[in-house]
């Protein structure tokens, strides 16, 4: 974590200048059950990156690549779109 | 040039200058014409502003912190429960430093239900973090509204600012009123420069994030600052305005033949107007009485009141709001302000015109009467039937 500011230097009206914030906290901790995506088993039809609710699917050049765990709240919503069940939710056993 | 209109036609006649990017606003009594003559000015294209008719007062104020935060001047108007509805999102306004101006035409908390004037509803307001001030007379509301969209964005500020004026006394009785001419209130208001726009794309910034007990507390106390602030702005853009207007605004309240006064009574609001007839009449029989009118409320000029009061023996501090299990609020910001006081007057707190209550002269006259004898610190009130 960041060194805490004080009141004095605090943007206004708590704005904080240059958005994307989410990507300076890690908030997965949160999760009980993690998916496991199986990339033998993926066509790539980005249904689980449309339907993320916390941009945690990984894509590059319009392909998956993994998922985020540092921001996934293990909701499960990919697993449930997902036309090939090529991701499984798995309960978290505290590994992080 | 002078003309006579309604409190409502006056308020719409300082927003149709003024010309605000977006008008969100729901329409309860006695606020309605308020809005009904802006939709009129839309639909006629005499202004251009965005207007958002929407479903509840909630809506309405969501609908000005968005636009506001995507960098609009904004402005609205309510009453009562229409505040009571958009409480919630009034507070949020103000933590996030919008300047949204709004006409609060003052009416009773249901219940029971009422429609006619008392500031139950602006004393709800209170400690939502927003600019109060109280207009006297339908000339004042259309001036504060002017004066209201420089304070609210003054960059040290850039805080939501209520202008109250009295239902139906004030927003439904025809008055002289004097307007500027337009291109000299829209020189006076200015281009609004907002601080981080949701529109500057190029420039992202996140609005309203959650704040954890590690932050919450620096957030509020750098809007208590913003609060600190307002006092030294407000007789700023006073100064200017009373230049422009000639109209005698200087201070945070007005002192009616208070000098020398040694019995005084403090209200807000249109009972000042009978109060200043009450003053003159006992005046001319030799009684050294005088009033103070309180303009800005929040917050509150405990220092300069002090000084404007000390020197009175017996002031008494009207409330037009019951504060349930304590003494008015008036009263406490007065009574309070004296506390460390050593020459200090003694107070008296009467509670009046709760639900449109007419409030007399004889009223007035009588309660400069009992304050001769009154108990320090009794609770009294105007025109109840004991």
């Amino acid at each position: 974590m960041p060194e805490l500011k004080t009141w004095k230097e605090l943007p206004i009206g708590g704005v904080i200048p240059g958005g994307a914030t989410p990507e300076l906290n890690k908030t997965g901790s949160w999760r009980s059950q993690r998916p496991v995506w199986d990339s033998e088993k993926c066509i790539h039809c980005l249904q689980c990156w449309l339907h993320c609710p916390d941009d945690s699917i990984l894509i590059v050049d319009q392909k998956v690549t993994g998922i985020d765990y540092e921001h996934c709240k293990g909701c499960g919503v990919c697993a449930g779109v997902c036309p090939v069940d090529a991701i499984e939710m798995v309960p978290e056993r505290g590994e992080g | 040039m002078k003309k006579t209109m309604t409190g409502h036609k006056a308020v719409a006649e300082a927003m149709r200058q003024i010309e605000p990017d977006v008008v969100a606003v729901y329409p309860i009594t006695p606020q309605s014409e308020i809005a009904e003559y802006y939709a009129q000015y839309v639909a006629d294209g005499i202004v251009h502003t965005e207007l958002v008719p929407v479903e509840s007062e909630h809506s309405a104020m969501s609908a000005c912190v968005g636009a506001a935060a995507a960098g609009a001047r904004v402005m609205t108007a309510t009453a009562s429960q229409g505040l009571a509805l958009m409480i919630e999102i009034v507070y949020i306004a103000a933590s996030m430093r919008l300047p949204i101006v709004m006409a609060l035409a003052n009416r009773a908390l249901s219940g029971p239900i009422n429609i006619h004037c008392d500031h139950s509803d602006a004393y709800l307001a209170r400690d939502a973090g927003v600019v109060h001030i109280f207009a006297e007379s339908a000339q004042e509301a259309y001036d504060w509204m002017i004066m209201a969209q420089r304070i609210a964005e003054h960059e040290r500020v850039h805080l939501p600012v209520v202008v109250n004026l009295d239902g139906f006394t004030l927003t439904h009785s025809v008055q002289v009123v004097e307007p500027l001419p337009d291109e000299q209130v829209k020189e006076f208001v200015g281009e609004f420069k907002p601080m981080y726009p949701l529109l500057d794309v190029d420039n992202p910034s996140t609005w309203g994030p959650f704040a954890m007990p590690d932050y919450y507390f620096e957030l509020k106390r750098a809007q208590a600052a913003a609060m600190e602030e307002v006092p030294a702005v407000f007789l700023e853009v006073q100064r200017a305005y009373r230049e422009l207007s000639g109209r005698n605004y200087g201070g945070f309240f007005e002192g009616y033949r208070l000098e020398d006064a040694e019995r005084a009574i403090v209200v807000m609001g249109s009972t000042a107007g009978t109060a200043k007839v009450v003053v003159d009449e006992l005046r001319a029989k030799g009684e050294k009485v005088g009033l103070l009118k309180v303009w800005l409320w929040r917050p509150f000029p405990k220092e300069e009141i002090v000084k404007a009061l000390s020197h009175v023996s017996k002031v008494a501090v009207l409330d037009r709001a019951f504060s349930f299990g304590g003494m008015g609020a008036l009263y406490l910001d007065v009574t309070s302000a004296f506390v460390h006081q050593d020459q200090r007057p003694q107070f008296v707190n009467y509670i009046y015109g709760l639900g449109g209550r007419d409030t007399t002269t004889e009223q007035l006259a009588q309660v400069f009467g009992e304050l001769k004898t009154a108990q320090p610190g009794e609770l009294r009130y105007i025109g109840l039937r004991e």
